[in-house]
């Protein structure tokens, strides 16, 4: 089989020869495992921006001055610094300040993600609620709903619906970017091939599986959220 | 039951209720009439404080909603109201729409809040629509179905705030006659409208509210026979053609 490809020089030898790509594949157990770490991290921390995100959102349109303040603050910090410095933050420099504090890097990279998407998604929860007649919490505190529980069974419900086709984009967005945790040893799928990677130097088959296994995890989320969309539009 | 002590309310420089004074006894139903934006729904929301006044009193049930701390939300459960534009929950079906807050609020068992919701929907004559949505109903079928909510609150106290004004002409006797039949049971009614047939056949005591103030109260009798303010005559001149 070799044989038939040996005057093309391409196959045996350089970033993208044959045997890089059996290598490669002799070692995908490694990828599988990092794979697993980066689903680990994207579930949880989309579960824990979905709860931060929502109480944002509820804090944002809230008629007290200072959960709206609170919440705004929340936002404009982490829209507007890099996810990277919010992930070296708690790797590096929480540790000098609370050297008893040991956060696992797993953990460290769910809340990286859970507070940075956080924040967008507490936007999104505004935008959704902000978009509910007024009317629907009149009728909710009329019949004597708290704002609480009115937001709870009558609002978000109702926002929900509204807010799910951007809701599925941020949850793409949030699982490629748990890949920030590759530089502090995370174990996830992009350190896994990029440890792999750098060891024997089998740089480009590996940094196209790993771009492949993200895609498969993106591209069914990305699908779903346009036909959300075109199901809103539907209606 | 409901009592106005020199309510004032502004809405930044506009003042929108000046001094009203007002009490509605038990059962009696009271009709607000008066001109766009005399101040008539914002007196009707101030009873349950979807308005907070600028100043006064306003005691519902012996309890002054304008104490510190006052049990707002507890009070509303007893008073209930029916909104121009509806307001039905759309992701809930009509039979739903009925049961929420009697279950969350109220801690009412499901089944007996089934019970009743049906019960009412049959008395306002939709209790084969109780499994559909609110979209898929007609204007006035679904101004109906938030009588239906209402009355499933079993409130002291019915609001209506122009419970007619949002529907097509051919729609508002259906509602009008919904509310009308309510009034013939002990509750206590406030009702905002510009139906003169309605205030005639059901209203025991009517007021007349212009530029923030109740110009002039009396009998349905009192007002189409015998205004006596320039204002009022004015208004009924206007509306009763």
């Amino acid at each position: 089989m070799s044989g038939l490809f040996q005057n093309i020089g391409f196959l045996q030898q350089g970033p993208f020869s044959i045997p890089r790509w059996e290598a490669l594949f002799s070692h995908l157990d490694v990828l599988g495992q990092g794979a697993l770490v980066t689903l680990l991290v994207a579930s949880l921390g989309l579960a824990l921006a979905l709860a931060l995100g929502t109480v944002i959102g509820v804090m944002s349109t809230s008629h007290w001055k200072i959960l709206r303040g609170i919440a705004r603050v929340y936002v404009e910090f982490f829209q507007n610094t890099p996810l990277l410095i919010q992930v070296f933050m708690l790797y590096n420099a929480l540790p000098m300040l609370y050297p008893q504090v040991m956060i696992p890097v797993i953990v460290i990279g769910i809340m990286g993600v859970g507070m940075y998407h956080g924040a967008y998604i507490g936007e999104v929860v505004r935008a959704g609620i902000q978009s509910i007649g007024r009317g629907q919490l009149e009728a909710a505190l009329a019949q004597g709903f708290s704002y609480v529980g009115a937001m709870r069974y009558i609002i978000i419900p109702q926002a929900m619906r509204i807010v799910l086709p951007p809701l599925t984009n941020q949850a793409v967005n949030l699982i490629k970017n748990t890949s920030v945790i590759a530089i502090i040893a995370g174990g996830d799928l992009m350190y896994a091939g990029d440890s792999f990677a750098g060891r024997y130097g089998h740089y480009g088959p590996t940094y196209i599986v790993v771009g492949l296994g993200y895609f498969l995890m993106c591209f069914p989320l990305a699908v779903l959220t346009r036909r959300l969309e075109d199901r809103t539009k539907g209606v | 039951m409901i009592k106005l002590v020199d309510v004032n309310k502004h809405f930044g420089l506009h003042h929108v209720l000046k001094d009203i004074n007002l009490e509605v006894p038990m059962g009696e139903k009271l009709v607000v009439i008066g001109p766009s934006g005399g101040g008539k729904s914002t007196l009707i929301r101030c009873i349950n404080m979807l308005e907070r006044p600028s100043s006064g009193h306003v005691v519902v049930d012996a309890v002054d909603l304008m104490a510190h701390r006052a049990p707002i939300a507890k009070i509303r459960q007893s008073v209930a109201m029916v909104f121009q534009s509806f307001n039905l929950y759309p992701h809930k079906t009509v039979l739903e729409n009925c049961t929420l807050a009697p279950i969350v609020v109220k801690g009412v068992p499901k089944e007996e809040a089934t019970e009743t919701a049906l019960g009412y929907l049959e008395r306002v004559g939709l209790r084969e629509k109780a499994d559909q949505y609110p979209a898929q109903l007609s204007g006035g079928q679904q101004q109906r179905v938030a009588i239906a909510r209402a009355l499933n609150m079993h409130p002291k106290v019915m609001l209506f705030d122009e419970p007619t004004s949002a529907l097509d002409p051919e729609m508002i006797q259906e509602v009008l006659d919904v509310i009308i039949g309510l009034a013939h049971s002990g509750i206590t009614m406030v009702v905002v409208t510009h139906e003169m047939g309605f205030a005639h056949e059901a209203a025991d005591r009517v007021v007349f509210l212009d530029d923030g103030m109740i110009i002039e109260e009396g009998t349905p009798e009192h007002f189409f026979k015998n205004p006596q303010h320039d204002r009022t005559k004015l208004f009924l001149s206007k509306i009763l053609r």
